[in-house]
């Protein structure tokens, strides 16, 4: 997975990387060599006291390090550009995949989950090639050089190596299965005691109103202690793994000048090549570490970029017909031609069979129990959701022959949540209009009632607006995201149950208003309150999702049992009579 | 305004990653490290002796290669010749210098190595490498037991402060950025002490042993260090206190990019029916651009810091080659010596790269650890009233509840409810009724002492809530909020929250009262069935009825209810309502009203608006006086009745 991720995204970068390898082969033989004219300098000057030798082996060796450090320096630059382009590539695609997804699509992965695939996910990917880059070239580079150089300084010497790197390699290994699991447990219970701390944030008023501080400070000290002793447990474990490790590499110089110094002392060995054999054996023990760091980070970038690919492959479910017909009407007309929606795999529609026409100049409403299909409905007119039967018609062309941008384009949404992006109330009156005058946003403010609310923010249209829309109330919420919809002009409007949140007075005083404001568009309202939908042109009563009734109120009231019952439950017998 | 001002509005709504005061940060952070001052003591003393070892062992290693040496050049010597023969012999030879570098050797002429004395020199280094890494455990140790207790302590400050702290306190700040300071800050400030703290202590000891070590075998060779590890760490600061700059950025653009993602993956469907997906792809790709930019940055500039090391290093060990083959060959400085020298040159430079790379954690750490502090110094609740008898009208009363000319503010410029007087006898209902937004709340928090009244007195039972606890007056009231807060836990657990110690039976008891019973014993395992944190299994309306079993449970004197539902369909509307009438019979109910019958009903209306009580009275009262409740009336009901 990870492999074919990258393959793909570190295409474009073949050059730099064919680069980056060249350099860091460079690098690393020079770094190889440097132990070398060490010994050269012990060897033919320090111990016969040449201080020309070890002036011109040292300019030498000066020389070679600039050279180095250049490369190095340069490995970094094209590594750094690699690794954070392509991160900055996949991070694109990725959220240019979700543009194009369909609400089933969201739903499939839901959105929390494609915003950690979108943003975390990707670091991690990012963060592995940025140590693979480097180390995962170098490492392997060291290591055989630094065993071939091994050798051809004291051959005999080298079955240390032999000894020392396993046993270094098993000690980390060792270290790792003990760590790795307690790692996993640490971070559950850290979201274990953010938990405990949220619910005591957002269930403050509850806690206290039934005088419960007390067992939440338990429920707080019992997660607290567990987490402080798995990660004491832990930071022990590293306590421990760091000075064992420095003792391998110590201990190995050691046996290597005990071993090494009987070899001198035969004149099987010269003494310099002893002290670069010693530098040689840090390096390969150094390498083997590298190795290792990289392989910590490789499980983890693997199922990140798993989770990254499950998106960039998603077959997307609503797409765009190949040949689009562009409507020629734009009036806003709806039809729904017996029209069935049911879930892949689920026995039975969620609805079915809708036939019925929502005229422009005209507003529908939408009523029914929870689970009646109402929402459904709704999203079945910005295809949110495919009609599994029959046609949707809008504007004289059926929805999946348009362009999905054309259809959007004749919609006015309001959703059930309302939503707001962050910004200032008028960067979000303007989200489906932006060439909007303020009069015009002022206007819309004016229809969905939240005029004196806005001109009393500070900076009024500027007033900012945070994500989500969460510094403003829900009720204002609601309303801002009725005047977009309001501001965008759409000929078929959409309002998903949205006056909920709203006071009866607001919700009838916005009622009128709407009612004589728009004109000529289409107008769809999905409610749960009888009081909000009693004046609609007609009123489409859905049941388990079926059409059970269609017709305004007073018919309704005459023909429909389950409209009436509805009335009965939420206005009183009196109502219905 | 352009799509980029608004990106760069959601960027400055970040938090800044750099603190405002970082001395005081860090002297209240070592403050709370003195608590441990003992250990912290402990952990010094050895980590000084764990680094005294680790420093030793390149001098010991480097008298094994001096006893290499001796041998090998003595052995070049005829043997039974005295050293100062063998001195003799090489002048003789012309070979002065090297007679002078001889002399300094510790040589006996025609023997080899010693290995004995080999064997014994290495053995000492291993045990002194053995010792060294023992210490360390042992410091590693203890500041692993320190610093746990340190954050475990933190951890518990900040929960115990969340108790303490005011209502008010949680309207006014949003509770994400409450959340992010004792979740996300805190686990910041762990990651720092962690790590940061012990790698501090041993890259700052280690480099002060190795100085020293290197002053004690040659000051003159150390003179090179003293021009090579300031220069090393000037560099190094430098460039890190350049790739800081981007690392910021980095933060700040990613947090950016972060909240551009979940903002637009959020309101997915709006982005596309509004037409907002190519402006939206076009405003990702130019905060990705940026990241990208701000990332390369910080990442290449951090990775300049090793070759930069390594070449200084480099020049290091030329210069000590140098300057120590002329103090070899003029035998004023053993072979050994500079070996151990050069080891030791060596080891400087990864203590200076760790502080560097350390640099940016600390940095990050202490901007966390003061916005944890912040929180820990809010403003708290006015102190409990303290007292020995407990009074007897609390708990267990009647429910009578008289406010007499109370008066609050939230904000203190701005009159809310002034001379507000209320006498509600046991039993009776008052209606609380207003368009969205008229403050009705603010009654709530008023009785259950979520906010402290300014002036008047509101009298529980006949005893002023000054002369009772919150907890007792608490202790009084039911509750049905609009907020249907469940935890992370079972159906069963949830209810039970209500009483601690209810029994089973009671507990579906509770559950058959509020209508959610049956619902109930659909769920995979029944009562035991867990929650998740945000009860996401359940609807709102299940929620709703959850929530009044919990009152039927706690089966207080005193009841406070809000009618309000939304995106509950009609079956269960009609459950809650029966549910709520129910709940209310034989109680004391304040009740936020939306309904006809409830607010006909009840002995005494509350009408509020803008956050004032407008008008007071029955129902019949308040039709006759023509004012706002009329008005509300009628448009909310006069459809109905006709």
């Amino acid at each position: 997975m990870l492999v074919r991720l990258l393959r793909t995204y570190l295409r474009p970068y073949k050059g730099q990387i064919a680069l980056l390898v060249l350099l860091l082969v460079g690098q690393t033989i020079g770094n190889l060599y440097l132990p070398n004219l060490n010994a050269d300098i012990v060897n033919n000057g320090v111990i016969t006291g040449n201080l020309h030798y070890i002036l011109t082996t040292g300019e030498v060796m000066l020389g070679l390090t600039l050279v180095i450090g250049v490369f190095a320096v340069v490995a970094v630059y094209w590594a750094s550009r690699v690794a954070m382009g392509a991160g900055a590539d996949i991070r694109q695609a990725v959220f240019t995949k979700v543009q194009t997804f369909s609400a089933r699509d969201m739903n499939h992965f839901g959105t929390s989950s494609l915003i950690t695939r979108n943003t975390n996910d990707i670091q991690q990917i990012q963060l592995f090639l940025q140590m693979a880059l480097t180390m995962m070239v170098i490492a392997p580079i060291m290591c055989v050089g630094g065993i071939v150089m091994a050798l051809h300084e004291g051959a005999e010497l080298s079955t240390l190596l032999l000894v020392a790197v396993p046993v270094m390699a098993a000690f980390i290994g060792v270290v790792m299965v003990k760590v790795v699991p307690q790692f996993r447990s640490m971070q559950r219970k850290i979201d274990r005691i953010n938990e405990v701390l949220r619910e005591q944030i957002t269930g403050v008023r509850v806690i206290r109103a039934f005088v419960r501080n007390e067992s939440e400070a338990d429920r707080f000290a019992v997660a607290n202690k567990s987490l402080t002793d798995t990660s004491l447990s832990v930071n022990r474990i590293f306590a421990l793994a760091l000075p064992m490790m420095m003792a391998i590499l110590n201990l190995s110089s050691v046996a290597v000048l005990w071993f090494g110094g009987r070899l001198v002392s035969e004149g099987s060995m010269p003494i310099g090549n002893l002290t670069a054999f010693l530098t040689y054996i840090l390096q390969i023990l150094m390498s083997v570490m590298m190795a290792v760091m990289v392989a910590i980070l490789l499980p983890r970038a693997a199922a990140s970029a798993e989770r990254v690919e499950q998106v960039l492959d998603t077959v997307v479910v609503v797409s765009d017909s190949v040949n689009p017909t562009e409507p020629t009407d734009s009036s806003g007309r709806v039809e729904f031609d017996h029209v069935s929606f049911s879930y892949p795999g689920s026995e039975r529609p969620v609805v079915e069979d809708l036939t019925f026409v929502l005229e422009p100049g005209q507003t529908s409403a939408i009523i029914g129990g929870t689970g009646s299909g109402k929402t459904t409905l709704l999203n079945l007119i910005p295809r949110f959701f495919d009609a599994t039967e029959g046609h949707l018609i809008v504007n004289g062309v059926d929805v999946r022959d348009q362009r999905q941008e054309t259809l959007w384009n004749s919609l006015g949404l309001v959703p059930q949540a309302a939503y707001l992006f962050s910004g200032t109330v008028a960067t979000n009156l303007r989200f489906g209009r932006p060439e909007a005058t303020e009069e015009e946003l002022w206007k819309a403010l004016e229809i969905a009632q939240a005029r004196d609310f806005v001109a009393a923010m500070p900076g009024g249209l500027e007033a900012p607006i945070d994500q989500g829309g969460t510094n403003v109330s829900g009720g204002q919420r609601q309303r801002l995201s009725i005047a977009r919809a309001l501001v965008k002009r759409p000929s078929v409007y959409l309002f998903d149950d949205c006056f909920s949140a709203l006071d009866a007075a607001t919700d009838a005083r916005l009622r009128t208003a709407l009612k004589t404001e728009i004109n000529g568009a289409s107008v769809v309202i999905v409610a749960q309150r009888v009081s909000t939908i009693m004046q609609a042109d007609r009123i489409i009563v859905l049941d388990d999702g079926r059409v059970v009734g269609i017709g305004t109120h007073g018919e309704l009231l005459a023909t429909c049992p389950a409209y009436r019952e509805i009335v009965v439950s939420q206005l009183g017998e009196d109502a219905a009579a | 305004m352009t799509m980029g001002a608004m990106g760069a509005m959601r960027g400055a709504a970040r938090q800044d990653m750099r603190s405002k005061d970082l001395r005081g940060t860090v002297r209240r952070l070592s403050g709370l490290l003195g608590a441990e001052r003992v250990k912290l003591v402990l952990a010094v003393l050895l980590g000084i002796t764990s680094v005294g070892f680790m420093v030793a062992g390149p001098q010991v290693l480097g008298s094994a290669t001096n006893v290499l040496f001796d041998g090998i050049v003595g052995k070049q010597f005829p043997l039974g010749t005295t050293k100062a023969q063998a001195l003799e012999l090489l002048r003789a030879h012309g070979h002065a210098q090297i007679a002078t570098m001889v002399a300094g050797m510790n040589i006996t002429p025609g023997i080899g190595v010693d290995i004995t004395k080999l064997g014994v020199v290495l053995g000492l280094a291993a045990s002194v490498y053995l010792l060294g890494a023992a210490f360390s455990y042992l410091q590693g140790y203890t500041m692993a037991g320190l610093t746990q207790r340190l954050i475990a302590g933190m951890r518990r400050d900040v929960e115990a402060k969340l108790s303490r702290l005011p209502l008010r306190y949680f309207d006014s700040h949003p509770h994400g950025d409450i959340l992010s300071r004792v979740t996300n800050d805190i686990d910041n400030l762990t990651t720092t002490i962690q790590q940061g703290l012990s790698q501090l202590l041993t890259s700052v000891l280690t480099i002060a042993g190795v100085m020293g070590m290197m002053l004690w075998i040659s000051p003159l060779l150390a003179m090179v260090c003293v021009v090579t590890i300031p220069l090393a760490l000037v560099v190094t600061f430098l460039i890190a206190k350049r790739s800081q700059v981007h690392f910021t950025a980095q933060w700040g653009r990613t947090g950016t990019l972060n909240g551009l993602v979940e903002e637009t993956h959020t309101g997915h469907e709006l982005v596309q029916v509004f037409g907002r997906s190519e402006a939206t792809i076009e405003e990702f790709a130019r905060e990705n651009k940026g990241l990208y930019e701000a990332s390369f940055r910080a990442q290449f500039l951090s990775g300049v810091i090793q070759p930069s090391m390594q070449f200084i290093a480099n020049i290091n060990y030329v210069a000590i080659a140098v300057l120590g083959g002329y103090r070899v060959a003029s035998g004023l400085l053993s072979l050994g010596a500079v070996t151990a020298f050069i080891q030791y040159s060596r080891q400087f430079t990864m203590p200076i790269t760790q502080i560097a790379s350390q640099m940016n954690m600390l940095q990050s750490g202490i901007a966390s650890a003061e916005r944890v502090f912040e929180f820990l110094d809010a403003e708290e609740e006015s102190p409990e009233l303290t007292r020995e008898t407990p009074v007897s009208a609390s708990a267990s009363g009647v429910g009578s509840v008289k406010l007499e000319n109370v008066r609050f503010r939230y904000e203190s410029g701005k009159p809310l409810i002034e001379d507000f007087s209320l006498d509600v006898r046991p039993g009776e209902t008052v209606a609380i009724v207003g368009p969205t937004g008229a403050g009705k709340t603010t009654i709530v928090n008023l009785l259950v002492r979520f906010y402290e009244i300014d002036s008047g007195h509101i009298l529980l039972n006949g005893v002023d809530y000054r002369d009772l606890t919150r907890d007792e007056v608490r202790g009084c009231f039911g509750m049905v909020l609009q907020d249907t807060w469940m935890f992370a836990g079972s159906v069963h657990d949830n209810i039970a929250y209500a009483r601690p110690g209810a029994s089973d039976e009671e507990v579906v008891a509770a559950a058959k009262a509020a209508y959610v019973d049956t619902f109930v014993r659909t769920l995979p395992e029944g009562y035991a069935t867990v929650l998740d944190e945000d009860a996401s299994n359940l609807s709102s309306g299940q929620k709703q009825l959850l929530t009044i079993a919990r009152a039927f449970l706690a089966d207080k004197s005193i009841l406070i209810l809000d009618e309000a539902t939304s995106n509950v369909d009609t079956r269960t509307e009609v459950l809650i309502q029966e549910a709520m009438s129910r709940l209310r019979e034989g109680r004391t109910s304040f009740v936020i009203a939306h309904r006809l019958s409830t607010i006909r009903n009840a002995n005494t209306i509350v009408v509020m608006d803008h956050g004032n009580i407008v008008e007071q009275g029955s129902h019949d009262e308040l039709m006759a006086r023509d004012g706002l409740y009329h008005s509300l009336y009628d448009s909310q009901f006069a459809g109905v009745e006709t």
